[in-house]
């Protein structure tokens, strides 16, 4: 078990390691598989729990064989909701603002297929698994109820994570009224599932009331409350250990059931219990992107100017809970018009609870904005970067405030000329590769929120020279420990080197969530913040102290930079880090640092990262195939820490976008609502071989608004914009709009063969 | 899993002895094999594991002139002996058209034979199958059916064959070796695999306890080197199991076809030989026109299962694609992605 990374020997350019293209510092524990996953603990008299998934999509259990299972060698426990041990908690409470409902055996209810039914305990994973199986569960089963077309929706409240359901300005129906052309268009986007490569693991092990669980968790001190509320134990009695994480995207910042379930196993047995979701369990009990069917309506002027704009999206969610994919509201912040809406209806499933994956709201919305953007350029016979700019917003649309920073002209500018967009035909199926291949180009604008939430850290300086950095944050395999790192180092004013970075455990300064694209900057501002307290304090000892040369710097102050301080008028004055402690008599220094948006900012400023992504597919003219053959994105992210890393996200935020284009969704059987393709064969997500050559573009953009450090984030935007990018280039190469997520080769044989 | 036997032969005769008990099964790499028992699919009470059985793992030219690969061989193995490519260039793209280099590099060329249908009712033990629990109906009827089969599917079941290599070996009409309590026999291919009927559980000719022991591919095979080809057409660019697909192997002489083989993949319950399409080439000049009326007369019979008419077309698609690829010429080198629409392609090949 190591959540420390070990201090790297690298060079650092003088003054500065935030910019630098470090390697991720858990590169080598992890292709040596030194760095320990959840799933990798192995404590002694370890047990192995296994749930039993419920095989109809909505009634109530009848009857499991208990005794069969019990009677499997090997198995230690079967916990149905017949002996389920007391929770503290009631199921329906929510201790945080990131609690769903979840499965923990309350009753014998059926509320969507995969939901656990029965926690199987074993000496081993594989008597768990059999007797899990032998449960042979019977039902009392009820007609599932899933399609947008056999459901009544209704008026939702709030979309996503308390965002208003139905926000606007001015008056559509004018403004439709008065175009000159109008473009009225229905897409549909599928469940699509999280599928980290880690699946959800926890190994949770008890000592009297306290207990510690190795579980992977993208906001680890929060995670600590909401566990403590489960079994009525405080807070800090519960700690998290989440070095590594194979993934996230939104699913590891949740607690689903089976993970409650483990610790009570653990308590009622007075054993460690280890439980590690098989890849069909993520399948309905750990989240998914909800469904959509969205409904735009655009009205352009003559001049291609946008009069209206109407995103309506009616979202998916289960029966029991609401997570409703706030897709429309990917069309508030993009493009100027003088009326715009943004509404969602509701419809309830007899499905998992969707969540938050990986650019929630704004990857399926932006999708269909894209799309419909690009329809609409057509229609006004306007090359679509071409419309895009006339309808470039300067203010933010939906609120009307100022932007922070937007440098989404130059990312337009820079990809288009990468991308080589100039002389593209407006219209469709006029390009052919050298055998004859089909050839579309395509464009879409990207955007992403600009978040920061709330993060502490400390900081401390020892009498060596070197440093102690801390923060509870995580690395989902992001890089944030190596961008988080390089920031704490330039705090400090030491080469990264000399900078020791602790993270990943829940008994660190609280570093926030992992999400919305907000980490690096919120906990990256509380390292910052930590260092350049620790500095101050020490400059303190410094300027106080008579035997020190920068004795008396009080007013003019001392700068910090490669392990000492230096006079600011006068460089040829320093003094050691070391130094100063070691006169003070000191073995440390330490400071403290927090990271927040500051309220009258974000009052003020419309907040967001901004890019532009163009894509090239090829399709096979007779047999229908699709193939992404060049991806280009600029993006304008404030400032970038590390660009390699930066990069990194954001080609595999593209990545996913050609998934979400081409290839993911869940195949719910129509009849009994049960997914059909629950595992990573059948359920698509790119390979190597789909992947295209990728251009990435960072382009430079300054925001002083955001956070003292300028960081905005990378982590979502890279989805959004490619796949309306992609789409668009499968309507420029053939002259088909599939108008439904994933397009495939079906969709394209709509097109008659050529003689 | 369910608890089972596992058995370690150290012969082909102990291994079939040991198989003949009911409710056995062979394994192999068990790369398919175990994932359907994990998943409860299928439920052995007892493993012969074949994996250490001497002289099942080479690939030898006959003196007659034919190939014989053993049952152990390796899918990588056999794609990558360059001998064999040379001589059978259709079965090592379809090879290497398949799965991942990982289970390439595991899978072995009588499993391959041996491999279930991907259909995800056969695959989920909740569904009605007919395949997995005879009697019990069929759930793929009426149910998710986009890649099911348009040809040679019954009322009971219509799941498709999901092997690439068999659709070669059926092309190139290969024998089948196989051993049993009462001795050897041959069968060929095309009549190893069955068509599900009323009884789609009994999916090949293996009585109880019988092995295939190696794979024979005629010396006539080998004369069609000159222009073979295999084509894939799958949901995304590797690592998918076909929609449709198809090898081809062809014949030219003096401008004319005068020999074809055809066999279609992802299609049917079994790899199937479009032996009337065959016949309508032999005799025309290789072109569009040829090969259209080969693709018709390919699927002439073919009738949707369900949501998947748009597999006749694409079939058909396929069909005349892989013949004009095929009379083309096989390429000197195997493309970067074997069977692939995304492959380097001959001029004149694609229609625009």
């Amino acid at each position: 078990m190591s959540d420390a990374i070990p201090m790297p020997g690298g060079r650092n350019r003088f003054g500065s390691n935030s910019g630098q293209p470090l390697t991720r510092r858990d590169g080598v524990l992890k292709v040596t598989g030194a760095a320990t996953f959840a799933a990798d603990n192995h404590p002694d008299r370890l047990l192995h729990a296994v749930t039993a998934g419920a095989t109809v999509s909505r009634g109530r259990v009848t009857f499991l064989d208990v005794e069969a299972a019990k009677a499997h060698p090997g198995v230690v426990a079967v916990i149905t909701p017949e002996n389920r041990p007391p929770l503290a908690m009631d199921p329906d409470e929510k201790p945080t603002r990131f609690s769903f409902r979840t499965e923990v055996l309350q009753d014998d209810t059926v509320r969507y297929a995969g939901q656990p039914i029965a926690l199987v305990v074993a000496e081993t994973l594989e008597a768990a698994t059999e007797g899990a199986r032998l449960l042979s569960p019977r039902y009392e089963e009820e007609p599932a109820r899933h399609g947008f077309d056999a459901v009544d929706t209704y008026e939702p409240e709030a979309v996503g994570v308390g965002a208003p359901a139905k926000v606007g300005k001015g008056d559509v129906e004018a403004g439709l009224a008065a175009a000159t052309r109008r473009v009225e268009v229905r897409y549909e986007t599928p469940g699509q599932y999280h599928n980290a490569m880690e699946p959800h693991a926890i190994v949770a092990e008890w000592d009297g009331d306290r207990v510690t669980l190795d579980t992977p968790n993208q906001a680890l001190v929060m995670s600590t409350g909401a566990f403590a509320a489960w079994f009525g134990i405080p807070a800090e009695n519960v700690t998290i250990r989440s070095p590594f994480l194979g993934g996230g995207f939104g699913s590891k910042a949740i607690i689903f059931g089976g993970q409650v379930l483990a610790i009570l196993a653990a308590r009622m047995l007075q054993r460690p219990v280890k439980l590690a979701l098989r890849r069909d369990q993520m399948y309905g009990p750990v989240g998914h992107r909800g469904a959509t069917r969205q409904e735009m309506r655009l009205g352009i002027d003559d001049e291609g100017r946008l009069t209206a704009l109407d995103h309506l999206t009616t979202s998916a969610t289960s029966s029991f809970e609401e997570f409703l994919e706030p897709a429309s509201n990917a069309s508030l912040n993009t493009y100027a018009t003088p009326a715009l809406l943004a509404r969602h209806k509701a419809v309830r499933w007899d499905i998992g609870t969707p969540g938050p994956m990986r650019a929630p709201g704004e990857a399926s919305g932006s999708a269909v904005l894209e799309s419909a953007m690009d329809e609409a350029a057509f229609a006004a016979g306007l090359d679509p970067l071409e419309f895009r700019l006339r309808n470039y917003a300067e203010t933010d649309p939906a609120s009307g405030k100022r932007f922070s920073a937007k440098a989404l002209r130059e990312c337009y500018a820079d990809g288009a000329k990468r991308f080589g967009w100039a002389g593209r035909p407006l219209a469709p199926g006029q390009m052919r590769d050298e055998t004859g291949r089909l050839v579309g180009w395509g464009m879409g604008t990207a955007l992403f929120h600009a978040p920061m939430f709330q993060a502490e850290a400390k900081a401390t300086l020892r009498a060596d020279g070197t440093a102690l950095v801390e923060t509870a944050g995580a690395d989902m395999g992001q890089g944030a420990w190596t961008a988080l790192h390089q920031i704490a180092a330039d705090g400090l004013g030491l080469a990264i080197s000399m900078v020791e970075f602790h993270s990943g455990h829940s008994g660190l300064p609280d570093g926030g969530i992992a999400g919305g694209s907000g980490h690096t900057a919120t906990a990256g501002s509380a390292l910052h913040a930590a260092g350049t307290d620790a500095i101050a304090k020490l400059s303190e000892l410094a300027v106080g102290d008579e035997r020190s040369p920068l004795f008396g710097a009080g007013n003019v102050g001392v700068e910090a930079r490669d392990g000492r301080l230096y006079r600011a008028d006068d460089p040829e004055r320093s003094e050691s880090y070391a130094e100063i402690l070691a006169r003070a008599g000191l073995s440390e220094i330490g400071g403290a640092g927090q990271g927040a948006r500051d309220p009258a900012s974000a009052e003020e400023r419309a907040m967001f990262s901004h890019g532009a992504v163009f894509a090239e597919v090829k399709v096979d003219p007779d047999l229908g195939q699709i193939k992404v053959s060049r991806l280009v994105g600029a993006f304008a992210a404030g400032r970038i820490i590390n660009p390699r890393l930066a990069s990194s996200q954001l080609y595999g935020g593209m990545i996913w976008g050609l998934g979400f284009a081409l290839e993911e969704q869940a195949v719910h059987d129509r009849r009994s609502g049960r997914i059909m393709n629950a595992n990573i064969a059948e359920y698509h997500v790119p390979v190597n071989a789909d992947v295209p050559e990728m251009d990435v573009i960072l382009v430079p953009e300054d925001d002083p608004y955001v956070n003292p450090l300028g960081i905005k984030g990378v982590g979502e935007i890279g989805i959004t914009g490619t796949v309306g990018a992609i789409a668009n280039a499968v309507w420029h190469a053939t002259g088909i709009r599939a108008r439904r997520f994933p397009i495939g080769i079906a969709d394209m044989l709509t097109r008659p063969q050529a003689a | 899993m369910n608890l089972f036997e596992y058995v370690r032969p150290a012969s082909v005769a102990e291994a079939i002895a040991a198989a003949g008990e009911p409710n056995s099964a062979y394994l192999g790499a068990g790369t398919n094999l175990l994932d359907l028992m994990k998943g409860g699919a299928l439920t052995p009470a007892r493993l012969v594991d074949l994996t250490h059985l001497p002289d099942l793992g080479s690939i030898e030219t006959l003196p007659d002139g034919s190939t014989r690969i053993g049952a152990l061989v390796k899918n990588a193995a056999l794609a990558h002996d360059t001998d064999f490519a040379k001589r059978f260039p259709v079965v090592a793209e379809a090879l290497l058209s398949g799965a991942s280099a990982q289970l390439r590099n595991a899978a072995t060329v009588g499993g391959n034979l041996m491999q279930r249908t991907r259909c995800p009712y056969f695959t989920d033990t909740a569904s009605a199958c007919n395949k997995r629990q005879p009697g019990s109906g069929c759930d793929a009827i009426g149910g998710e059916n986009r890649s099911h089969a348009v040809l040679g599917w019954s009322e009971n079941c219509i799941a498709v064959h999901p092997s690439d290599f068999c659709v070669a070996l059926t092309a190139l009409g290969a024998i089948v070796e196989i051993e049993g309590t009462t001795g050897r026999r041959e069968v060929p291919i095309t009549e190893f695999f069955l068509l599900p009927g009323d009884t789609p559980e009994k999916e090949t000719v293996l009585e109880a306890g019988e092995m295939i022991v190696a794979v024979r591919l005629p010396a006539e095979a080998a004369k069609l080197a000159a222009n073979q080809r295999y084509l894939k057409v799958r949901e995304r660019t590797s690592y998918a199991f076909a929609l449709a697909s198809a090898a081809a192997a062809l014949t030219i002489e003096n401008g004319a076809i005068t020999e074809a083989r055809l066999a279609l993949g992802g299609v049917a319950p079994k790899p199937w030989r479009a032996s009337e399409a065959e016949a309508a080439l032999v005799g025309k000049a290789p072109g569009k026109e040829a090969f259209a009326a080969a693709a018709e007369a390919a699927f002439a019979e073919a009738k949707p299962s369900g949501d998947n008419a748009y597999k006749i077309e694409l079939g058909k698609r396929v069909v005349a694609r892989v013949l004009a690829m095929a009379a083309a010429g096989t390429p000197e080198r195997m493309p970067a992605l074997p069977a692939s629409a995304f492959a380097p392609l001959p001029e004149g090949v694609v229609n625009v």
